[in-house]
């Protein structure tokens, strides 16, 4: 061990370069950006600090200089290892690559859950077509007293409640219920498996209630331009939902753990994309399907470019043409 | 979106109690101590004041100052009342720890940073998976699931913080303070290296102890840091008179240069 003056000489000789990492560490890490030199510098004095505690560590290892060090290593290391903040260009990435690549990752997923609420969706409509009396278990007393009296609950709803309040209560609901569909998969995908089957059943069932009443083309004819994304987004987020279910169940990864962290990260870009898709449909249910002045056609009009418009960002088609162009127009 | 992408795979990790060792670029491994439910329930209420406070005063600016009423009909007024109060209540955490890189004033209050399992500084992507399981740790109440995989997970993670790669660890020293007083060690304290750590954390925490106890241990310690003052005299001195030769001890001034009473 060095002596006493050895450590002495070597303490008084880099604590003023410590001292002075301390508020620069500072500074950088309120900065959103930092320069080569000054990211050079810091690179320098995190190899410069780890020396120095691996010396500290063997020469006073439970010293406040010690412990200083440790501290000041710690900030360096997570200052040189952050990622940086991407704006317009991570952006792109996202709708070119990472959303593309989730969506193609999940396709049988998906598939499978919509055959799923499909399914649940018929056995709602034999359900309540064969015992009428259960579908007090799917709807409320209102929206039955509603159809009964051959209207829809949703009939003059405008009226009562601004379009633009209603569209973010629906949007807010509809994204809780995807998120929840999703994050239920944890329970090994039995959760998802139970939210989007209950959520089939009770479309299925009010569908054949409605049609008891003479008021199915009603319900369609509402349902038509935020219908087909809604259901199909929250058909994404139970598929990513399953997909993290199965990646505890089946992990690719030598860990459980592991796997399920490196699912989460992989299908989290489709959840953002759900999440947009909904506020799209909130705005939608809110404006157009309460309005009685849209007729069907413009209604199946905006459904189906709005599901185009799903089908082309899930493919990354939408920018990845854009990117084509662009790199078409700089090589000439 | 960075961090979106699949997680790096951590370099060497081990733990060992609540201490978490990682390998770093440098070769020096990395020590970062895993902070427990106690801190993390700290920040947690802190922040849940934090947001809660400002949900309520936006809601008394809405109603006093632009007059506008949450009434149960879901008129606009109250969607302009309402709505600012919800995202402020349910969004504060994603969106103060996307902008603050995963800090949040509770975190800072309670010395607990979030870390990825790399020791870095977490993504946003991360950051937004961490928070949308906030969902099922807060299930049934109170963030009980979330709090039980504190209990029984091997780095005290929440299940937000399994899926988001993320850990929460304790700021371990004041960086600034430690290395200051290594600087003044080195330049003026003629202590000992193990007598100067002594003395310091006395008089550190003199505030904090009992009067016989810190007179009871300020005396053994001067009788063997300076072994030729008078015992006597030591014993007969008083309580301030004690700590100023403390401090005159650790700022390296001669006794005869020391204070007198």
């Amino acid at each position: 061990m060095a002596d006493e003056a050895e450590l002495r000489a070597w303490l008084a000789a880099r604590a003023g370069a410590w001292q002075g990492l301390v508020p620069r560490l500072e500074q950088l890490r309120r900065r959103r950006a930092a320069g080569v030199d000054e990211s050079l510098e810091m690179v320098d004095a995190y190899r410069g600090v780890a020396r120095d505690l691996a010396f500290a560590r063997r020469l006073a290892p439970a010293s406040r200089a010690a412990a200083g060090l440790e501290a000041l290593y710690a900030q360096l290391h997570a200052l040189i290892g952050r990622r940086p903040r991407g704006g317009a260009a991570a952006l792109l990435d996202l709708l070119r690559t990472d959303i593309p690549a989730a969506a193609a990752g999940v396709r049988k997923h998906i598939a499978a859950m919509a055959a799923l609420m499909l399914v649940a969706a018929l056995a709602g409509w034999w359900l309540i077509a064969t015992y009428p009396t259960l579908i007090d278990l799917m709807a409320s007393e209102d929206m039955i007293e509603h159809v009964e009296n051959g209207h829809l609950w949703t009939e003059g709803i405008i009226n009562i409640t601004p379009s633009s309040v209603l569209s973010v209560h629906i949007l807010a609901n509809n994204i809780t219920v995807s998120v929840f569909a999703f994050c239920a998969g944890i329970f090994l995908g039995i959760g998802t498996f139970y939210l989007i089957a209950l959520n089939g059943l009770m479309l299925g069932g009010l569908f054949a209630f409605v049609q008891q009443h003479g008021l199915a083309l009603a319900l369609l004819t509402f349902i038509m331009a935020h219908g087909p994304v809604e259901l199909s987004v929250i058909c994404i987020a139970g598929a990513a939902g399953l997909a993290l279910g199965e990646s505890i169940v089946h992990p690719t990864l030598p860990r459980r753990r592991d796997s399920f962290q490196a699912c989460a990260h992989g299908v989290a870009p489709l959840l953002l994309l759900c999440a947009a898709l909904l506020i799209g449909c909130g705005f939608i249910e809110g404006f157009v399907s309460p309005d009685a002045t849209f007729p069907l056609a413009s209604r199946i009009v905006i459904g189906l470019c709005y599901f185009s418009v799903m089908c082309a960002l899930m493919s990354g088609r939408l920018f990845r043409d854009a990117q084509a162009r662009r790199r078409r127009r700089n090589s000439w | 979106m960075s961090g979106a992408g699949m997680p790096d795979s951590p370099g060497g990790q081990s733990t060992s109690g609540e201490r978490l060792r990682l390998e770093s670029a440098t070769g020096v491994d990395l020590t970062l101590t895993v902070a427990g439910p106690g801190s993390r329930s700290y920040a947690f209420l802190i922040d849940w004041h934090i947001r809660l406070l400002a949900a309520a005063i936006w809601l008394l600016i809405a109603t006093y100052a632009f007059n506008l009423r949450v009434d149960p009909t879901g008129s606009l007024n109250a969607l302009w009342s309402a709505l600012p109060a919800a995202v402020i209540y349910f969004l504060y955490h994603p969106i103060i720890e996307v902008a603050m890189r995963g800090r949040t004033p509770g975190k800072l209050a309670a010395r607990v940073a979030l870390v990825d399992r790399n020791g870095g500084t977490p993504g946003t992507g991360a950051i937004l998976i961490r928070n949308v399981f906030r969902l099922i740790d807060s299930l049934p109440v109170v963030y009980l699931i979330g709090l039980v995989s504190c209990f029984i997970t091997e780095n005290r993670v929440r299940i937000g913080d399994i899926a988001a790669g993320t850990i929460l660890i304790v700021v371990d020293a004041d960086a600034r303070e430690s290395l200051a007083r290594v600087h003044a060690l080195a330049s003026a304290s003629r202590l000992p290296l193990e007598a100067f750590e002594l003395v310091e954390q006395l008089i550190e925490r003199w505030p904090t102890l009992e009067e016989q106890q810190r007179a009871r241990i300020a005396r053994t310690l001067l009788a063997r840091i300076a072994p030729a003052t008078d015992q006597a005299a030591l014993a007969a001195m008083a309580e301030t008179e004690l700590l100023r030769r403390l401090e005159a001890l650790r700022d390296g001034r001669a006794p005869e240069e020391w204070p007198v009473g």
